[in-house]
């Protein structure tokens, strides 16, 4: 490289380069120092305390059962969430009138953000599923929120319903994509509905599952905003997710040091999990 | 043909249906928002007929601090989002340009960081900014920067790729230098992907709430989604004032979408492709 185009190399990335490594790079490598240190963040010092935070988080049981929950959770919600997305994604795309309103009105919740989302939902499940129970007699819609199942549901319903419309965004991009030649081939084959979901849509959507499936993944293993508005982790704990234990465990507890072992692991096993992910996906979009 | 009308008609009818059960959050927080504490406790489900009142919006809105915490929301927002739009775009365009392993390995790490959860950054982050004097909304602008950085430099790289080397090349041969190149040729083709960068970052900046309830500590620095956090800690019981508010803190985002509603669903259709 010429003296002078290095120079120009460096004026343009520097200020965005700087920025991503102030805010991500040293906080991501200093939080694995930490990890190893008895940080609590009132008392200035921290020593090094070895493995002992790791062993803390492997004997602590919220932490787990906080994992369980995300976990399970997050395998429900990916489900739920693309196939809603999915199947409206056909309903739009299926040549009816009004479609583009529609798409409008699918899309609406997702540009709201989490918290906001979360209080309102916690208004229709305690009062207005309330209200229509006792109205309809029907005893299940009482008393929403107030166990950890009703708690657990409550989270899918919410994000299905936030983020089914971005899905559906992705796979109407999809659906496009399908020349409409091989519809047509199809169509003269005497091919049904079914068999052309099947063997044809299914197949050449599978990109924009790999997407839609990556994207949902990782926003529900993360979930913070939506579980604290919509049940603040209760009732008694019992449906904290990782995001909001790591957040607990820093600020409620004062144990930053733990915290940071916690959230090293998270890191972990989010990047194992998404990794994979992807790799399955992009197999079994060659295969098909 | 028969058969397929009347497939057509059930297929409308279906999409609507579930348009109406995706809307209807919305209108019981609306139509509760206009009735006195009485009335929704005495009924959820109905119109506020003799319960109506228009007394909430005045109350929120005080309560909310609506113009303070939009303004912050707003100005917060606007300059992050510019920025991201310049810094980024010089930043993806050099890196296409500049064909060296330094190049390539800065890029990598840009990727590989989407992968990084807030919450294993959180905590050294918020020491950072302490120690810099930084908890205050420059500093918050400066974070959504480093955050913003990955999507940003991904969408724009993949972008640049398409856009034709020989026209810069001409613009060199005419005696423009690098900035001037940038700015006079480069950026107005980077058109389409501006729009999408920007929509995609101004609804995360937007509606992000842990960031700022790490690192704003004064009342008169809150965005809208802490505002709203601190008042329903405060009037947990009040749902008449609660509703109001909510519906004031989505008016501003469902008005930019009705205006905007083409550009953000390109937006995001092009942002997900890459």
């Amino acid at each position: 490289m010429k003296k002078g185009s290095r120079l120009w190399f460096w004026v343009f990335i520097g200020p965005m380069l700087f920025a991503f490594l102030v805010v991500q790079v040293i906080p991501t490598l200093m939080g694995i120092f930490y990890s190893f240190t008895s940080w609590n963040g009132i008392t200035g010092g921290m020593d090094l305390v070895g493995l002992n935070n790791y062993k803390s988080v492997l004997a602590d049981k919220d932490f787990y059962k906080a994992f369980w929950f995300t976990a399970r959770f997050a395998i429900t919600a990916i489900m739920s969430i693309n196939l809603v997305g999915f199947l409206l994604a056909l309903l739009v795309t299926s040549g009816i009138k009004g479609s583009h309103v529609l798409r409008g009105a699918f899309f609406i919740p997702n540009l709201i953000g989490g918290l906001i989302l979360g209080f309102i939902w916690q208004f229709i499940f305690t009062k207005a599923f309330d209200a229509l129970g006792a109205r309809l007699g029907i005893e299940w819609l009482e008393g929403w929120l107030a166990t950890s199942t009703t708690g657990f549901w409550g989270l899918v319903i919410l994000m299905t319903w936030q983020m089914a419309g971005y899905m559906m965004i992705i796979y109407i991009s999809g659906l496009q994509n399908i020349p409409d030649s091989v519809m047509e081939a199809a169509a003269i084959d005497g091919a049904s509905k079914w068999q052309v979901l099947k063997n044809i849509t299914l197949p050449l959507v599978a990109p924009a599952f790999t997407v839609g499936i990556f994207l949902t993944l990782s926003n529900s293993f993360k979930l913070y905003d939506q579980n604290l508005s919509l049940t603040g982790g209760g009732p008694g704990g019992s449906t904290e997710m990782v995001a909001m234990n790591i957040y607990n465990t820093a600020f409620k507890f004062n144990k930053l040091g733990l915290a940071q072992a916690k959230a090293v692991i998270f890191l972990i096993v989010l990047a194992v999990v998404a990794l994979t992910q992807m790799y399955i996906s992009k197999k079994k979009e060659v295969e098909m | 043909m028969v058969e397929k009308k009347s497939n057509k008609i059930l297929l409308t009818l279906i999409t609507l249906f579930s348009a109406v059960l995706f809307l209807l959050p919305f209108y019981i927080v609306l139509i509760n928002s206009f009735k006195t504490q009485k009335g929704f406790l005495l009924d959820v489900l109905g119109l506020p007929g003799q319960y109506f009142t228009l007394n909430n919006y005045p109350e929120a809105f005080k309560k909310l601090d609506f113009i303070s915490s939009f303004t912050n929301s707003l100005y917060i927002t606007v300059i992050a989002v510019s920025l991201l739009l310049i810094l980024g775009s010089m930043a993806a365009w050099m890196l296409v340009r500049t064909k060296t392993k330094l190049s390539m390995f800065i890029f990598m790490m840009f990727s590989t960081a989407m992968l990084i959860p807030f919450q294993s950054v959180m905590l050294p982050l918020v020491r950072i900014m302490g120690k810099l004097n930084l908890l205050n909304p420059v500093g918050i602008i400066f974070m959504y920067l480093g955050f913003g950085a990955p999507l940003t430099i991904m969408l724009y790289h993949g972008f640049v790729k398409s856009v034709p080397v020989e026209i810069e090349e001409a613009a060199i041969i005419d005696g423009c230098g690098k900035f001037m190149t940038f700015w006079r040729v480069v950026f107005p083709l980077l058109k389409p992907i501006s729009v999408t960068v920007s929509i995609l970052q101004a609804m995360w900046i937007w509606n992000d709430f842990l960031l700022p309830q790490l690192t704003i500590n004064r009342p008169e620095w809150q965005t809208i989604p802490l505002k709203m956090f601190y008042f329903f800690g405060q009037f947990a019981k009040r749902w008449d004032l609660g509703l109001a508010g909510l519906v004031l803190a989505m008016l501003p985002i469902v008005l930019f979408y009705i205006a905007m509603q083409k550009y953000i669903i390109k937006g995001v259709m092009q942002g997900s492709i890459k």
